[in-house]
């Protein structure tokens, strides 16, 4: 009723005095969903005696009272409505049955991205009504319609989705699944192509280095993925999608609940890209040949009596992609100057468990316990170039919570135990490595209940190639005035760049590889350290009644090391640490305003200043916007009861210039401009929902068909010297259409 | 239960090489719960930030709907009935304490308990 009673405080804000009645139509629904009118319905004045009732047509008329600002509604069987009396026809109001409180959920409508106001950190949270926006087969495509997080991509050939947020790219984040590292290491590339978005119930986007429970690696933030839970989810899911190129994809879940207490679930996803796809005549695929098999079991145990929760997952994944020129056949040409080609074929194996204990007496207290292996194992070539992969990880993590003296003042503390071994190869040299890092983290988390809350948590880590270090992590809200909120935080973050796998696309070009040793022990070159600085302001309004939501957020983040990937000599890659200095500021605009009823406007601006010292001078980073505009529509049709709802979403994204690496070495026909124009992409969708359980989408991507004329470097000579697919600042891919449907039980 | 209770604990902190912390003997975890008169969220944040900032109190939770307030404190820290009388202070009737008529005025319209009617208004978790 809450939608309706918006509806209703719509335009009229003031009102005028005097003798004015205030009529409308009371309606209910028969049990063949038809409209009805209710008569005798009392209409009352709120706080008063003064009221009606309504006649055989539903319809009342009751004298305005300026004291008094809302009517109740209410009839035998029904629930009761109150309504804000601000204009002489109420129109049309519908009452809801009593019995049908089970089924119809009654809640204010929350925007499915949700910027906190009293969250400590500045968390972004993503919940799965967003994911329904757009196609968001898997989760790279499902930040597409937000703002926080720019999806670029990485590269003209692989069609992987590169992740950046504050200016820095997908490896400065820390990823992880409900709480557990998860695209960590080998899966840096293609992991977030891994977790299906139609599992994900929700995502929470921390912009800065965010806690210390989950590690040090973190640098500009923390990207966290729930997925569906046994126990609460529907019992099943089904899913379909396809597009105009011949991509295939289903999703299915299934959930059993053995009691209130125990469940299981099921989930499966397949995809298959079958198009042969060269709108460009380059001779070389736009998107890849594909097909994945993704499988997930998870058990979900619960206790609440004595405190216990319990998860328990198994995820096996199978994934193969074919890429490169559209005449490339892997059995005839494979290792040959027939034609160029690459298979990136990936098998991944996840098993992961939770324990967790609430004291039963003591609310405030828990500990918790998560366990995760993982093997992942690539295998692939790209033209000449081999590149295997196998990334074996262990985690744990033990964690204990409690309050010192009152839950004014609560810690975190705990143990953490990383192991990962690399076994790589590179063009046949091997690169093996293992890693393992002990540490001990306190966190410490005080609100005043009033204006002020803070975390400021540490951690120590003993790292056999990082060595022991201190990561300290500050946070802090302070309340200014109603409604707003003032963030500050710091923080260190500390990594070891897995330069191959994080940088695979280097493959697909004719550059040589260079790695400049600077004595370390991570592919001899040093760590990379950071620290990020952030202050944040947001204010909830409401404005003629609708919420309005402005956020500012600037971030600095400062590396005092870092590895250097330097495209400039289009004959080359180097890594090499940094000498100099290296900064990405990025400042943030957001609007989240309802325009009008149900049409949501969502407007962003981002500035981006990323300078790095590389060795040939200070630059700012290549493929980088300086500006970038976001602005996405979003309107829904009145939820009616038990009946069908239209939904629509239209996002721009404007790409302001990108500087592009130094191509002036090569002759002239394999050189770029300095920088590249400014573009847009629109990506829009329409769903239709017939019922409850079945629904309909289409959807367009990349609508204005902007693509990049040149993809590929020298791409009539894929075995010659000015071969590179890696210069892409625009999509490869034009506009791409999408049917599917949903189906839940 | 109180036993395995402890033990674990003992066991916990034993395990992070806790120092310092004293982990509950009985009385220094009293749970308690009681009756106090509200209508909405505005109403919850105020019980709970008054009766939180005493000392002794570790934790409270007040249920909209049963309107049982459940707290935790530490018996040697405070009594009871000072938290019934804070709370009162801040404009809540408990079952052996009345707000003063002045201080239930000031009120904010949606919070005024006293008046059945105000439970039909608009409780706004915005407020």
């Amino acid at each position: 009723m809450r939608l309706l009673k918006t509806f209703f405080l719509s335009l009229f804000t003031s009102l005028v005095s005097g003798q004015i009645n205030i009529s409308g139509t009371v309606l209910g629904y028969s049990n063949d969903r038809k409209e009805i009118p209710l008569s005798d319905v009392n209409i009352i004045w709120l706080n008063s005696t003064v009221g009606t009732s309504t006649n055989n047509a539903g319809e009342f008329s009751i004298p305005f009272k300026k004291e008094y600002g809302k009517i109740v509604i209410s009839y035998v069987g029904y629930q009761s409505d109150t309504i804000v009396a601000n204009r002489p026809n109420l129109g049309k109001i519908w009452l809801r049955p009593d019995k049908e409180l089970e089924e119809v959920t009654v809640q204010k409508k929350l925007n499915p991205i949700q910027k906190s106001l009293f969250n400590i950190q500045n968390v972004v949270t993503v919940d799965s009504r967003e994911m329904l926006k757009a196609a968001c087969c898997n989760l790279s495509e499902s930040f597409e319609t937000n703002p926080s997080v720019d999806v670029n991509i990485s590269d003209a050939i692989t069609g992987a989705k590169q992740i950046q947020m504050l200016g820095l790219n997908s490896p400065y984040l820390l990823f992880t699944q409900e709480n557990m590292p998860f695209i960590r290491g080998a899966s840096q590339i293609y992991g977030m192509s891994f977790i299906p978005g139609s599992w994900v119930e929700s995502i929470q986007i921390t912009k800065g280095s965010g806690s210390v429970l989950n590690g040090f690696e973190s640098i500009s933030g923390q990207i966290n993925s729930e997925l569906v839970k046994p126990l609460t989810d529907k019992k099943l899911f089904l899913n379909a999608y396809a597009n105009n190129y011949e991509r295939f994809e289903i999703n299915t879940r299934y959930n059993y609940k053995f009691s209130e207490n125990i469940g299981t679930g099921v989930y499966l996803h397949a995809n298959l890209r079958n198009g042969t796809i060269d709108k460009n005549s380059d001779s070389f695929l736009d998107t890849p040949l594909s097909k994945q098999i993704n499988f997930m079991n998870r058990w979900q145990f619960l206790d609440p009596k004595k405190g216990w929760i319990s998860f328990l997952n198994f995820q096996y994944l199978l994934d193969e992609k074919q890429i490169g020129q559209e005449d490339f056949n892997p059995k005839r040409d494979k290792f040959t100057n027939n034609n160029w080609g690459s298979e990136v074929n990936t098998d991944r194996l996840d098993v992961s468990a939770k324990l967790g204990y609430v004291f039963p007496e003591l609310p405030y207290q828990s500990f918790g316990l998560q366990t995760a292996f993982s093997n992942h194992a690539q295998n692939s070539y790209y033209g000449f170039n081999h590149y295997d992969v196998q990334h074996q990880s262990f985690y744990s993590n033990f964690l204990f919570n409690s309050i010192i003296g009152s839950t004014q003042h609560k810690f975190k503390t705990g143990l953490s135990y990383t192991y990962d071994s690399f076994d790589e190869s590179v063009n046949s040299e091997d690169m093996d490595r293992s890693d393992n890092s002990v540490g001990g983290f306190f966190e410490y988390t005080y609100d005043n209940l009033e204006k002020l809350s803070f975390v400021a948590g540490i951690r120590i880590d003993s790292h056999n190639r990082l060595n022991t270090f201190i990561t300290p992590r500050l946070h802090l809200r302070y309340a200014l005035w109603k409604q707003s909120s003032l963030r500050f935080s710091i923080g260190r973050g500390k990594r070891a760049a897995n330069i191959f796998a994080e940088n695979q696309q280097m493959f697909a070009s004719s550059r040589s590889i260079n790695i400049i040793n600077n004595s370390g022990n991570i592919y001899t070159l040093q760590p990379e350290i950071a620290w990020n600085y952030g202050v944040g302001f947001i204010q909830k309004l409401y404005i003629n009644n609708r919420s309005f939501d402005f956020s500012i957020d600037f971030n600095r983040i400062v590396f005092k090391d870092q590895v250097l990937i330097d495209w400039e000599n289009p004959r080359e890659i180097s890594f090499y640490n940094l000498t100099g200095k290296s900064f990405s500021n990025s400042l943030q605009i957001d609007v989240n305003y309802e325009i009008i009823q149900n049409l949501d406007i969502r407007a962003t601006y981002k500035n981006y200043n990323v300078e790095l010292d590389y060795n040939s001078g200070s630059k700012t980073k290549p493929l980088q916007s300086k500006h970038r505009f976001f602005v996405n529509l979003n309107y829904e049709t009145l939820k009616k009861y038990r009946e069908g709802q239209w939904r629509m979403d239209l996002t721009v994204n404007w790409q302001g210039r990108q500087r592009l690496p130094n191509t002036s070495e090569n002759p002239a026909p394999y050189r770029l401009p300095t920088s590249s124009d400014a573009y847009s992409i629109v990506n829009g969708q329409l769903t239709r929902v017939l019922n409850e359980k079945f629904e309909i989408y289409l959807g367009g991507e990349n609508i204005t068909n902007t693509t990049q004329k040149i993809a590929i470097l020298g791409a009539e000579d894929p075995f010659g010297p000015y071969f590179d697919s890696t210069l892409l600042y625009k999509p490869v891919l034009g506009h791409t259409y999408y049917l599917g449907f949903r189906y839940k039980l | 239960m109180i036993n395995t209770n402890n033990s674990f604990k003992a066991l916990i902190v034993t395990l992070l090489l806790f120092i310092g912390f004293n982990l509950n003997a009985q009385d220094k975890n009293k749970k308690i719960s009681f009756y106090v008169k509200g209508n909405c969220e505005m109403c919850k944040s105020r019980i709970e930030k008054a009766s939180l900032k005493l000392k002794g109190v570790k934790y409270v939770s007040w249920n909209i709907q049963s309107k049982e307030l459940n707290l935790i404190m530490d018996e040697n820290k405070c009594k009871v009935i000072d938290i019934k009388k804070t709370i009162a202070a801040v404009g809540h009737d408990t079952d052996e304490t009345v707000a003063d008529l002045k201080i239930y005025e000031a009120l904010p319209e949606c919070c005024k308990y006293r008046d059945p009617n105000s439970i039909h208004m608009d409780h706004g978790k915005s407020h």
